[in-house]
């Protein structure tokens, strides 16, 4: 019955702001019906796992004990304990279960679902991962089914879109994010507000909106989690950013290297046109804005706002002088806005609890969380959510749980390739834009990789620097030659060959890329020479004078491709 | 000229749904990709009359993305994860030994063209770290015996079960 209810809005009934609340209602009713929900994460990170096949076993023992009518199986998204995958939740109690096999599942449908006993040997241990986390964009994630849009609705979804459209004007829109101080969250923590204020002022049509999810950096899954676990967030945090800058068309920009997340945006995007919630005259109202996704294919400079725009214009990602800045002149020379999946997916629950209630989360001067993948040598990797001001020791030791195997911790790339390796030392410091930029490491996109003392840190600034060599796109010359320059320097130091000039070589043609390149690639992309030599000049010191490398990583025999250039 | 099978009809398809916009062009060398498996000199210049562009244009759009190839790749393939994380937690070594094994060099196929081996920024499966994609299967946790053993497996022939 309810499900031909549901079916019936679905097919026939183009949707009225009136039906989403109505939607909820129902839906909320059909998953009351149930005593218990087994959530059985189903992304990127489990599927290599084998999570697919532990959610047909889940599926087949609920048959099989003749229980479905009690217990629902949905394929959620990310739970964020990816190193114990596959993961699953049981609601309620969030009873969370680590490494579930097949076997292990009908063992848990058995005791748990029919018997009401947890199985406690199988459930994740350590509550401090959780404990100092704050789930706001993620508070979805691994709760409902991504591909369901009705799973969407039921937990609030798309009331803020209903409350923008009926109660409030574009202009109360964007004062409400400015109250909020939401800051961009791609990396550069522009003030949201004011972007949107700038390509709401810019009285040309037609204005787009380009989401931007060419999540580049090696080492971050943040946004990519995003959009396997509540693509709908994202599209409502576009529609909203839409109606508030009176926008006609938007592009979700995502890597192609995530083609679950492709998959999962590409159904959202169908049912919310199915819907009425995307398309023209959107809820029957006058608001129409119509989204498109646009895939892109693996460069990293293509996440500079400019170079993006060159890119879903179907071109060679270059980036270009700046200004005139997207606002005025971005898509095909129309005012354009570009936002980073997370802030998008922020504003939803902005618009709903209000602007004053999210600048009480976090730093004042950062409001709200932030997602960060935490990943390299640490017990607990994974994806997290943390308020912003946050200390790295406290992600680090408290979540993460330090390095394992006893080994010693070493430094902490926070920003991805272009960010910045900080030691012990700097474990204190807030996790906020500004202190990050202070220390010489940036916000970036939301990464975070541990480093022990196994790892060498002229051989990991080198890592970065060829990184960056590859991704230049060699428009301008400081960052194209000068990163060049860098990276022979460094070839020779690990050779054996260095010269004591070289650190200071190293930290003027340093100066000069940041200071001269054109985007942000070029401008970033020494930092982490600038951070290693700031913090672990001894190893610089050690390479180049003693020929030695403490961690055994540099052998002196690599030869300089001279033929490289 | 390209040869007149399904494949080139599907292609043609794609374009037409695009309603042969050139801002499109990323999304139609995604399909010919998948429909060829890579982009050599005839797709790209039939992509290129279809949309009324230079095939320069074309050409420098193909060649400057990491994930278009305009190699043919050998009839296996395995991508190692080159990520920071990936990096920290040992792909060097992994991809150095298949390297070695199988003597071929990254970016490029064996002599009798059955096995390609290339390295990718980052497939996004850091908390697996080292993670290595055989063909479609992604493995995490990787070291090189695992990635070796399977590799020969494939290489009989036998479809890699072990994990």
């Amino acid at each position: 019955m309810l499900l031909k209810k549901l079916n019936f809005y679905w097919r026939v009934k183009k949707l009225k702001p009136a039906d989403i609340i109505h939607l909820a209602e129902t839906e909320l009713d059909a998953q009351r019906s149930y005593k218990y929900r087994i959530n059985v994460c189903c992304s990127s990170g489990c599927i290599p796992f084998g999570a697919l096949k532990v959610l047909k076993a889940f599926e087949d023992a609920v048959k099989e004990f003749g229980v479905q009518k009690e217990c629902k199986v949905a394929r959620t998204g990310c739970i964020g304990t990816c190193s114990v995958g596959p993961a699953v939740m049981v609601e309620p109690g969030d009873y969370l279960y680590q490494s579930v096999t097949p076997e292990k599942a009908r063992e848990i449908v058995r005791d748990h679902v029919v018997l009401g006993l947890p199985v406690k040997d199988m459930l994740y241990g350590n509550k401090a991962y959780f404990e100092k986390q704050h789930r706001l964009v993620m508070k979805n994630a691994g709760k409902i089914d991504p591909y369901r849009i009705e799973d969407y609705i039921a937990a609030g979804g798309y009331s803020a879109l209903v409350k923008c459209l009926l109660r409030m004007s574009p202009k109360e829109v964007i004062d409400e994010v400015w109250l909020s101080g939401l800051r961009g969250r791609g990396g550069a923590g522009f003030k949201t507000g004011q972007k949107w204020t700038f390509v709401a002022r810019a009285h040309r049509s037609p204005k787009f909106i380009v989401a931007n999810l060419d999540e580049g950096d090696p080492g971050v899954f943040a946004n990519r989690t995003l959009a396997e676990a509540d693509p709908h967030a994202i599209i409502e945090g576009m529609l909203i950013a839409a109606y508030a800058t009176e926008a006609n068309k938007g592009y979700i920009y995502i890597r192609a290297e995530y083609p679950l997340a492709v998959e999962t945006l590409k159904r959202a995007l169908d049912k919310a046109r199915a819907m009425n919630l995307v398309g023209q005259n959107i809820l029957e109202t006058n608001f129409s804005f119509d989204i498109e996704l646009r895939l892109g294919a693996g460069a990293f400079v293509a996440g500079e706002e400019t170079a993006i725009l060159a890119s879903v214009e179907g071109n060679r990602a270059n980036p270009r002088p700046r200004p005139p800045y997207p606002a005025a002149s971005g898509l095909w020379k129309s005012p354009t806005l570009i936002d980073n999946v997370e802030t998008l997916a922020n504003v939803p629950q902005i618009i709903s609890h209000g602007g004053l209630w999210f600048s009480k989360i976090g730093s004042p001067t950062c409001t709200g969380t932030k997602c960060f993948s935490l990943t390299g040598k640490v017990k607990n990797p994974g994806l997290i959510e943390v308020p912003m001001g946050i200390t790295l020791r406290e992600v680090i030791f408290d979540i993460g749980g330090g390095p394992p195997d006893n080994k010693k911790f070493k430094a902490v790339l926070v920003g991805g390739p272009s960010g910045g390796c900080l030691p012990d030392t700097m474990l204190d410091l807030p996790i906020d834009y500004e202190s990050l930029t202070k220390a010489g490491a940036i916000m970036g996109s939301g990464g975070i990789v541990v480093i022990d003392e196994d790892s060498c840190m002229v051989d990991t600034a080198k890592f970065f620097i060829d990184f960056c060599v590859d991704e230049s796109c060699g428009k301008c010359t400081p960052c194209r030659v000068g990163l060049h320059k860098i990276q022979e320097t460094y070839a020779r130091i690990m050779d054996g060959e260095g010269k004591p000039e070289d650190i200071d070589f190293l930290r003027s043609i340093s100066g000069y890329i940041q200071d001269a390149s054109l985007c942000g690639l070029g401008q970033t992309a020494p930092n982490p020479v600038l951070s290693t030599l700031r913090y672990f000049g001894k190893e610089y010191t050690e390479h180049i004078l003693d020929k030695k490398c403490a961690a055994g990583k540099c052998s002196f025999k690599h030869k300089v491709k001279e033929d490289e250039f | 000229m390209l040869k007149e099978d399904n494949r080139k009809l599907m292609l043609e398809k794609a374009i037409k749904e695009h309603q042969y916009q050139t801002s499109a062009l990323l999304e139609i060398l995604h399909k010919a990709q998948e429909l060829y498996g890579y982009l050599n000199r005839e797709i790209l210049s039939f992509v290129a009359a279809s949309l009324k562009l230079p095939p320069s244009h074309v050409y420098g759009v193909a060649a400057f993305y990491n994930y278009f190839r305009l190699k043919q790749p050998g009839e296996h393939v395995v991508t190692t994860c080159m990520g920071t994380a990936c990096y920290v937690k040992g792909a060097e070594e992994i991809i150095s030994a298949v390297e070695k094994e199988f003597n071929v060099k990254r970016g490029d196929s064996t002599a009798d063209g059955r096995l390609s081996i290339f390295t990718t920024r980052c497939i996004g499966a850091c908390a697996m770290a080292p993670s290595i994609v055989i063909d479609d299967e992604v493995v995490g946790k990787a070291t090189k015996e695992i990635v070796i053993k399977k590799i020969k497996l494939l290489l009989e022939g036998k479809k890699a079960e072990t994990s």
